[in-house]
């Protein structure tokens, strides 16, 4: 099993820390892992985006030339990034903010992450919101390894935040449902 | 007999390279001076410049560095912070200092860094054979101003101990020199001081000592003083800046 | 849960230098390594060492040479534009015999080039970057966990040989993260006595670090000194990993980043049945001569039948090793991208295949 997955949207959505929160599970479950960002002025102005593979194989390159999963959190990053899913790829879409008006073959799975976080009371939980629609679909780590993750990984002054965080990975594992 | 006069302990028993009337034989007894009287010797560490005085190590006999060019603020920064208990100064020309070193100089300097730094201005590149300095005086004819230093060309004669004396981080600055023996007795008191204000935790002193090059300036050593007295002190008045 | 962590290259190699018994860093920011700064900004006051940002790579260098010379295990870090600034300082460490630990997270170049990962640097490295006649031990980690490792050992070597030791990483080494188990696998070792260093002459006669040599043959004698530290160096501490080597047909070489692809694509083309190997230099000066002349000299049936396919990120630098290694006695073949571009896994199969028919 090898999962190759690219997560990307506006500089601020956290996709960042969604692929940290992601490898970091993997890696606790005994996995390879990789988590590879872009990284100095690449990630100003346009889109912020990580590379996170996951695999019972030693991993060569941490870089993801074809994706099976594209995580995209906006408009943008859908444009940039499209072309890079493998033919039976998986794309994860936050409906709030892109549409996907897809070619054939692609297994597209919209939700408004945005409007979710937001009835949520808090927009930024919008990438652990994406996060759960994503591990409902590909069962490559268990929701409770990425919630003990969240915790474990939170600085003091964020500790007020986990609860929060866990909730809208559990929210977005039910959209699938 | 009682003995009024010697070699200072810290200073080794060989002759000097320098060339008939150089200041920096002079400067480095201050030193050597200095530590005695400070009783150091064993705890001081020096770093060398490049220039004229590269091999200061030959004639100081205590712990001594060499730095590349113009780099001896960042080692003697480096040796300072691992051992603090040690007493560091650097002993640096004007192209040391205030060309290719300027901003080691400026930085350690505004980090205040508890060094002391004896600053060798004689106006001119010695050791490669009497090019420009950055203290090089308008009109001076170098090497390299053939016809005199010409500010519309080669700028004026930095003074970079004012520059220095602004910055928030310096603790003490003062000009000095060695053209006449009020003057050397003057300059040694200086030097005392900013090692003392290092062995005090007071931060960055620098003493800048007007140092005669009779060879480079084409003069001889009399004329030499002279000229200091003369022409060099006009541009880089002695006294504390800071 | 295991003591497994998961953390970039950058921070490994910070954590594995603190592990390691550096006591003093200074450096100077530049993309792709700002992680290591930062992390030994925080960390390096906890373990009782120094740290200071210097106002340019020139100063860094020359601190990390006081740090060296005032006796305590010194580093610095940068990137390619950083790492030229720094050759002045590196030239008088070896001069000066002053060890030291200078980590390069290679970069596009030339110029300004970029901040992709790249390896460029190879030649710069190995090849006494600065003025005269000298060599720096190049350590080159191929994962996050090696990274890690090897920072001690580079320590441990630079004081062996009192001599700048660099560790030559890239954009993607310093930037990726994966798991780290922290207890090193290679024993650390303390930083021995340095009677040399300077620490204010109490009870002994007064130390001087110098490299300069001006009373005439003093400086060819200083220079043979050194050649033959250097002979020494190469007869003992050259490192490598092979994989596959004795029934290969093409032996790909590669070393960091390129050897992980390079690695899968050759694991790749076995369970195809072809006959791949891998040979990935750990050490990149001294150069691991010795694999090369067994596979090519001793076992006499392999002459002339084994290819060796270098791959780098970079339009041919190491491939220059392997042929001096080589020495004609095989063939030498080269795939590479520079500027950003890193050869895949499938250009790596394509290659060998086209080859190995």
């Amino acid at each position: 099993m090898t999962e190759k997955i690219i997560i990307a949207g506006f500089g601020g959505q956290g996709v960042m820390l969604l692929g940290k929160v992601l490898a970091e599970a993997a890696m606790r479950e005994g996995r390879f892992v990789t988590w590879f960002p872009a990284y100095g002025a690449e990630v100003r102005g346009g889109t912020a985006h990580c590379m996170v593979i996951i695999s019972d194989q030693e991993i060569g390159s941490p870089y993801i030339g074809q994706a099976d999963t594209l995580i995209a959190l906006n408009g943008p990053s859908l444009e940039k990034f499209k072309s890079r899913l493998e033919a039976k790829g998986l794309l994860i879409l936050n409906s709030s903010l892109a549409r996907a008006g897809l070619d054939k073959g692609l297994k597209a799975v919209e939700h408004p992450f945005t409007e979710i976080a937001s009835g949520l009371g808090n927009i930024r939980v919008a990438n652990m919101i994406a996060l759960g629609a994503f591990l409902s679909l590909k069962n490559i780590v268990g929701l409770e390894s990425v919630e003990k993750v969240i915790s474990d990984i939170a600085p003091e002054d964020k500790k007020g935040l986990i609860a929060i965080n866990q909730k809208a990975l559990r929210e977005g594992a039910r959209l699938n449902g | 007999m009682e003995k009024v006069f010697g070699r200072p302990n810290s200073l080794r028993n060989v002759a000097t390279h320098y060339c008939p009337g150089c200041g920096h034989g002079i400067a480095h007894r201050l030193i050597c001076e200095v530590v005695d009287e400070l009783n150091i010797r064993e705890r001081v560490i020096a770093v060398a410049p490049v220039g004229c005085a590269v091999i200061a190590y030959d004639y100081w006999d205590f712990d001594c560095s060499e730095a590349a060019h113009g780099r001896a603020l960042a080692v003697a920064t480096a040796i300072k912070r691992v051992h603090p208990e040690t007493v560091v100064f650097t002993y640096q020309g004007d192209g040391d200092l205030a060309a290719i070193g300027t901003n080691e100089t400026i930085h350690a300097a505004n980090r205040g860094e508890n060094l002391s730094v004896v600053f060798i201005n004689n106006a001119i590149y010695g050791m490669t054979g009497g090019q420009m300095a950055p203290t090089t005086l308008l009109g001076q004819k170098t090497a390299t101003t053939p016809s005199g230093r010409q500010a519309g060309s080669a700028g004026f004669p930095l003074k970079i101990s004012e520059m220095l004396a602004s910055l928030a981080g310096v603790y003490s600055v003062e000009r000095a020199s060695l053209h006449a023996p009020q003057e050397i007795v003057r300059a040694k008191k200086a030097i005392k001081q900013a090692f003392i204000n290092q062995m005090e935790n007071k931060g960055f002193s620098l003493v800048e000592v007007l140092s005669p090059c009779p060879t480079y300036w084409g003069m001889s050593p009399k004329e030499a003083l002279d000229w200091i007295k003369d022409a060099l002190i006009k541009e880089f008045p002695l006294g504390k800046l800071k | 849960m295991s003591n497994k962590i998961l953390i970039s290259g950058n921070e490994a190699m910070a954590e594995g230098a603190i592990q390691a018994g550096c006591a003093f860093y200074a450096g100077y920011p530049i993309t792709p390594q700002n992680e290591i700064p930062a992390y030994m900004a925080s960390r390096m006051p906890e373990a009782g060492g120094v740290f200071i940002q210097a106002e340019s790579e020139l100063a860094a260098i020359n601190m990390v040479f006081g740090a060296s010379a005032a006796g305590v295990r010194a580093m610095t870090s940068s990137s390619g534009p950083g790492i030229s600034l720094k050759q002045e300082g590196i030239s008088y460490l070896a001069g000066a015999e002053l060890p030291a630990v200078i980590v390069n997270v290679m970069r596009g170049g030339p110029g300004l080039g970029n901040i992709a990962p790249s390896q460029a640097d190879y030649f710069q490295a190995t090849r006494s970057g600065g003025h005269g006649d000298y060599h720096c031990l190049v350590l080159a980690p191929a994962s996050v966990q090696e990274a890690y490792d090897l920072m001690p050992l580079a320590f441990e070597l630079a004081d062996k040989y009192r001599s700048p030791a660099i560790v030559l990483a890239d954009g993607v080494l310093g930037q990726m993260m994966e798991p780290l188990v922290t207890s090193p696998r290679h024993k650390v070792t303390k930083s021995p006595e340095k009677p040399w260093a300077l620490t204010g002459c109490k009870d002994r006669p007064a130390n001087i670090v110098k490299s300069f040599y001006i009373r005439e043959g003093d400086l060819e004698r200083f220079n043979l000194l050194l050649q033959k530290k250097y002979k020494a160096i190469q007869d003992k501490e050259a490192r490598y990993e092979g994989l596959n080597l004795e029934d290969a047909g093409v032996i790909l070489v590669a070393y960091g980043t390129m050897a992980r692809i390079a690695k899968s694509g050759m694991l790749k083309l076995r369970q195809k049945g072809k006959r791949a190997g891998l040979i990935r230099p750990i050490t990149l000066w001294p150069f691991p001569q010795k694999v090369f002349q067994r596979l090519t000299v001793h076992g006499k049936q392999y002459t002339k039948r084994i290819i060796f396919l270098v791959v780098e990120m970079s339009y041919g630098q190491m491939v220059e090793d392997v042929k001096l290694a080589v020495d004609g006695r095989a063939k030498v073949e080269f795939l590479g991208r520079s500027g950003g571009g890193i050869p895949t896994e499938n250009d790596v199969i394509k290659a060998v295949s086209r080859l190995i028919r």
